[in-house]
């Protein structure tokens, strides 16, 4: 997936094509434009103008006619919408689901209250993360999740390979892969006021992480408070056929104020906001506390484990992990992934993960990994970009704060 | 350029059509082009450097522009320093051989000159050339528009 970030993907489609082998290129890339996946908003999107890369096997917008800049800075002020139906989402059903599924994740599933969620990571034997998910227990026999795209034959391998000796044993779990719906994300201060005009629940009692079954724009969907963005907004499951028809109303109702956004700016709001992408932040290496998700590990699942990777991961709870995600300021050139990060003194402590130009902040922010006890907030810091070192500081994260709808 | 694209849009909005204002950059006659997006504004020996509209436009909000110093010496088709954008980051390449005599010090403060004016003010260095003749090696206005649409035309 390393390949896959969208800063990398932002350079196929500049300059940088012309000066390598051009034939090895556009051959490679013809071939796979033609196996792209296409969402059914595809369509949708080249009408409103929207710039299609390939992402994860799939053909998606990294921008419309707005640049980058505004449509971050309109997220902020009012909203915005995002196809993200090439992630995918997943049923796993029966008795047994929430046994099962505590095997493979960090999360206290048993101690979530039925329509409420999390953000959680599958874990490897080594403690390691094979990916970061958002899964809500819809009640005691239905948990519904959605995994990255890019890890989506991975995950389904992994559960699969789980559940067929589970149920082997006996377990009670079935999984319904939910390619009949599409996923939409509306996030923004906007967000649930244009959602309340077309569904008759009340939203203003559906909090952060909360999950409901409900009728929007008349279709069935599921609705997550959720997003990537740091804002508050919702995750829609809308079934295929109805997902173009909701996009144009969520749009409409909005008065023109949430703007269609692509992956571009969804990276640079999921960067302020300090969230990490799976396959640069995270990676089958990295365990949930060196990623700065201890606060994921449900306080049950610290005492007794049980999840795949636990013995490690417990020990570096107790005795603090070698290294730990942080989060840059920087001058000059914005840090990007793989740039390598130096003491005061000129010694390598540790590497970007993921770095930019905050539109926001109008300052480049970066996350990346330092070693323990280097990770403190006010640590001055070189980190080298081309070849030239530039100075840094280590700051708290996220880099710009984060206005989840919560019970107040 | 923006009265092109204002003309253009509105066009599109009266016809129900949608525009990828893209397809509008612009191309100025004068000048040389690389096939690294690069244009050279030749006066005698002297050449002044930069990057095309068809390249900022592709580039998006440009943050960032890494100068060389002043004195270096930069070869034709060799990377002499960087845009970056939000979306990107992206070498810049010298269309031709010399000595940097003088670097656009704007840039330092105002990186987005680059975007709104990337043939005047949005100039990145000038050089002293060593061979006048390398500039029979770039291409005129008119490949020049053609080789972008054909670039654009594979994704």
């Amino acid at each position: 997936m390393r390949g896959g970030s969208l800063w990398q993907l932002g350079q196929s489609i500049t300059r940088r094509l012309a000066q390598a082998d051009k034939k090895t290129i556009a051959r490679r890339h013809f071939s796979a434009d033609a196996d792209l996946k296409k969402t059914v908003l595809y369509d949708f999107h080249v009408a409103n103008g929207a710039k299609m890369v390939p992402f994860a096997g799939w053909s998606m917008p990294i921008q419309y006619k707005d640049s980058i800049m505004e449509s971050t800075l309109n997220c902020r002020q009012n909203g915005s919408l995002f196809d993200v139906s090439h992630m995918c989402g997943l049923s796993l059903m029966g008795k047994d689901c929430i046994t099962f599924l505590e095997k493979l994740v960090i999360a206290d599933v048993a101690g979530l209250a039925p329509g409420t969620g999390t953000l959680t990571v599958f874990t490897n034997e080594q403690g390691g993360a094979i990916d970061d998910s958002v899964i809500t227990k819809v009640k005691d026999d239905h948990i519904y999740l959605v995994v990255n795209a890019g890890c989506r034959d991975k995950d389904l391998a992994h559960i699969e390979e789980h559940m067929k000796s589970y149920t082997a044993k006996g377990g009670d779990v079935s999984w319904h892969i939910h390619d009949e719906r599409s996923l939409l994300a509306l996030q923004g201060p906007l967000a649930a006021q244009v959602l309340q005009h077309l569904t008759k629940d009340d939203l203003s009692k559906l909090y952060f992480g909360g999950f409901r079954i409900l009728d929007i724009n008349g279709a069935s969907c599921f609705l997550t408070r959720t997003g990537y963005t740091g804002e508050d907004g919702f995750e829609i499951s809308v079934p295929s056929e109805h997902a173009v028809d909701l996009a144009k109303a969520i749009l409409e109702k909005s008065e023109g104020k949430v703007r269609l956004t692509g992956l571009g700016a969804r990276d640079s709001l999921r960067l302020e906001a300090a969230l990490c992408l799976y396959g640069n932040d995270m990676e089958q290496h990295v365990t949930p506390v060196e990623a700065g998700l201890t606060w994921a590990i449900g306080k049950r699942r610290r005492a007794e484990g049980g999840f795949l990777g636990a013995e490690k991961i417990l020990k570096q709870l107790e005795e603090g992990p070698p290294i730990r995600r942080v989060g840059f300021f920087s001058s000059g050139p914005p840090a990007r992934s793989h740039s390598k990060v130096y003491n005061e003194q000129g010694n390598p402590i540790g590497e970007i993960t993921s770095g930019g130009f905050s539109p926001c902040l109008k300052r480049n922010i970066a996350m990346g990994y330092v070693k323990s006890g280097l990770h403190k907030a006010g640590t001055k810091v070189k980190i080298e970009v081309r070849g030239k070192a530039y100075d840094g500081n280590i700051t708290k994260m996220p880099f710009v704060p984060s206005k989840y709808y919560k019970p107040s | 350029m923006a009265s092109r694209l204002l003309w253009a849009s509105r066009a599109a909005s009266h016809l129900r059509i949608s525009v990828f204002h893209r397809g509008f950059s612009s191309v100025i006659k004068d000048l040389k082009y690389a096939d690294s997006h690069e244009w050279v504004k030749v006066d005698g020996n002297s050449a002044t450097v930069g990057i095309t509209d068809h390249a900022q436009d592709h580039l998006g909000d440009v943050v960032y522009v890494e100068l060389p110093d002043v004195g270096t010496t930069v070869k034709q088709g060799a990377s002499f320093g960087a845009v970056e954008s939000v979306k990107a980051t992206s070498d810049i390449n010298a269309p031709v051989s010399g000595k940097v005599v003088e670097v656009n010090e704007e840039l330092n403060s105002s990186p987005a000159l680059v975007n709104s004016s990337p043939y005047t003010d949005g100039w990145i260095i000038k050089v002293e050339m060593d061979n006048t003749g390398e500039v029979k090696k770039l291409m005129d206005a008119d490949q020049y528009t053609t080789f972008c649409e054909e670039e654009d035309s594979k994704h």
